[in-house]
């Protein structure tokens, strides 16, 4: 990634989530779409309110799965087929229902590791430097108590100036241009 | 429900419902992140602490020095021989591993059932089930008595070209438990991530905020993270039920899979999967009881809490004593005279006594917790915690020994005397496990507290035309 220079966006705190809700609602109806809103906990009406609404961990999670049974399937019965028939109290090789047992863990192994990383992965994590981590109130509020909604400069109706107006429209505690 | 025999002016009750809050009243975002971080950020740590890490520490050095002269002498230093090859190591593997469970069931199931109660305790029954894996899955590798030749266990292309019996139920295990181990420890170190967040950002000193900073990995709290985030713990919570069911079923197998009387029964799954909770529970209470008190988390780890793991108990233990009920149905049910006297033999042979022990810790005692005079009396259910876990204990002692003690044939009967390096050992993981146990609550967030935010009454979102409550409200 090229080094990036001047603002990244326009950071508003708000106290409530109710607030933040509120704001990026209307932000979102003003024609924004280049935005974020950063809560401490999981607050679902914000991410509607961005316009937010599929994620593709559950598909992410299900191919895993998949992955997991055929590949721990297939590798037992190669193995008690053709690479190491044993005979063990007359079974036979192809044992199918023991297999059954090993697999079901590797599909609950292999969906639950690709829901987790996943998950990171779409979020681009890990990611310890990120812009808005300049901004000192953010540093202390977003992971706490306070709701942040960041319009970012990359968006085409961004405008330093009249994009600070409209923040601070919603009465924000307070609203700060952050740097990249 | 809880008002006639507690004051009514009593801040811990919920004046709408009636009910003994989940968290104390009063409590702001702030004032949740500052109580829990504090744990750990504190530079002061407090002095019981590190007597506690000392003790611990003194019976994972045990388990150290027994392990150790179990490398150098072999497994002859225990007291399995023939007929009982399993003894204590199976025993307290089975034990340790349904101690875990109850872990999994809180992190899990109860978020499933979105029971938001456990949301304050999920986060130290994790971690509680990521120690008791680490001394459970010692016990079947170090019993095999040549350990270092472990990896044989999995798929691997070796020279010899050998490979696993995949018939077998003990194989069925390493799937079972290590799978187990690999999704709890992601379980737990996702959840944690928003957390260390708050962590590094509340951190003061430059290591703190380094380290904190690196596991954190950057997390911002962006509500698009934030969705992803919540569909990945549904599914892990998803992904982990069937799972906790299916480990101790798979451990339940490597006994009801043989032949052997008072193995070779179907009862075994089902009450192993509740046994296990029940354990499980019983450690977090165990665990819970002296933290709460210890860090003046009474607030948070209330005493609806504690009555709540006490209905979870008393019906796993009714679960429990309906599969002891069935066994000695069956075997008379059955008309086999090999099932009759392995139940003669259980009750009233020589090592009699100890089913009597289950008895009356499994399911004799714990009826005390019908009453809710009982169940939110914080001592009694401590002692009761420590009551089940013996009992539980005693189940799994039943099960591998006197059934292995004497089997069909008279003439290959024996008997079984655990050793001082048994005991050692066990003593050992005990230590290990308090030892990892006190590390984790100085270094790690043992409340999750983006979970509780949820649970306060300002995360509730107003519409627009609703006026805003006012701060604190």
């Amino acid at each position: 990634m090229p080094i990036q220079e001047g603002t990244y966006g326009l950071l508003a705190e708000f106290d409530t989530p109710s607030d933040l809700v509120r704001a990026a609602q209307t932000a979102y109806a003003s024609g924004y779409r280049r935005m974020d809103c950063y809560t401490p906990y999981p607050v679902e009406e914000a991410a509607a309110a961005i316009g937010f609404h599929r994620d593709n961990v559950s598909l992410i999670c299900l191919i895993g799965g998949l992955l997991g049974v055929v590949a721990m399937f297939s590798l037992e019965t190669w193995i008690s087929v053709w690479a190491y028939p044993l005979n063990v109290g007359g079974r036979p090789y192809y044992s199918w229902p023991a297999f059954v047992i090993p697999a079901y863990e590797w599909t609950i192994l292999f969906s639950g590791l690709s829901a987790a990383f996943g998950m990171l992965a779409i979020n681009g994590l890990p990611q310890v430097y990120h812009p808005l981590f300049n901004s000192p109130n953010f540093r202390s509020g977003a992971t706490s108590d306070k709701f942040f909604l960041c319009l970012e400069s990359t968006d085409p109706k961004f405008d330093v100036a009249e994009s600070r107006t409209f923040l601070e429209g919603f009465e924000p505690v307070s609203v700060v241009e952050v740097e990249y | 429900m809880a008002t006639k025999d507690t004051p009514v002016n009593d801040p811990m009750l919920d004046p709408i419902t009636g009910e003994i809050r989940v968290i104390g009243p009063g409590h702001t975002f702030k004032s949740v992140t500052e109580k829990i971080s504090r744990i750990v950020l504190t530079p002061h740590t407090p002095l019981g602490w590190y007597g506690g890490l000392f003790l611990a520490g003194g019976g994972a050095t045990l388990l150290l020095i027994a392990v150790t002269w179990l490398f150098l002498r072999g497994t002859g230093i225990w007291g399995i021989t023939q007929p009982v090859a399993w003894g204590f190591a199976i025993i307290n593997f089975v034990w340790w591993i349904g101690i875990g469970h109850a872990g999994t069931l809180i992190s899990a199931i109860l978020l499933l059932f979105k029971q938001t109660w456990r949301n304050s305790i999920n986060r130290f029954a994790e971690a509680m089930t990521i120690f008791a894996v680490v001394c459970a899955g010692m016990f079947p590798l170090i019993h095999t008595g040549r350990p270092w030749l472990g990896y044989w266990l999995f798929p691997l292309p070796f020279t010899m070209n050998v490979w696993p019996q995949f018939r077998s139920p003990l194989l069925w295990d390493v799937f079972a438990v290590s799978t187990y181990a690999t999704i709890s420890v992601v379980f737990w170190y996702i959840g944690m991530i928003p957390d260390l967040a708050t962590l590094r950002d509340n951190a003061k000193s430059k290591v703190g905020q380094f380290f904190y900073g690196m596991i954190a990995m950057g997390w911002r709290g962006s509500v698009r993270h934030w969705v992803r985030y919540e569909t990945a713990s549904l599914l892990l919570a998803g992904l982990s039920t069937p799972l906790v069911l299916s480990v101790h079923t798979v451990i339940s197998f490597d006994f009801a899979v043989a032949l052997l009387p008072g193995w070779h029964t179907t009862i075994f799954p089902p009450y192993f999967v509740a046994g296990a909770v029940y354990s499980g529970f019983a450690m977090v209470l165990t665990l819970a009881i002296p933290i709460r008190k210890f860090y003046h988390l009474e607030d948070i780890v209330t005493i609806r809490h504690i009555d709540n793991m006490g209905k979870v108990m008393l019906v796993t233990g009714m679960i429990v004593a309906y599969g002891y009920g069935m066994e000695v149905f069956m075997s008379w049910y059955s008309a086999s005279h090999w099932e009759y006297f392995m139940m003669w033999n259980r009750m009233f042979g020589p090592m009699g006594w100890s089913y009597w022990v289950l008895i009356t810790c499994n399911i004799a005692l714990p009826q005390l917790m019908w009453l809710r005079k009982f169940r939110s009396n914080v001592g009694l259910m401590f002692l009761m915690s420590f009551i089940v876990n013996t009992g539980m204990w005693f189940e799994r002692f039943v099960i591998v020994v006197t059934s292995l003690t004497r089997d069909y044939l008279p003439s290959s009967w024996g008997t079984y005397k655990a050793t001082r390096w048994d005991y050692a050992t066990f003593v050992g993981t005990l230590g290990l496990f308090t030892f990892l146990f006190f590390l984790f609550i100085r270094l790690l967030p043992m409340i999750p507290m983006s979970e509780l935010r949820i649970l306060l009454p300002q995360a509730k979102i107003h519409p627009k035309d609703e006026p805003l409550p006012e701060a604190g409200d």
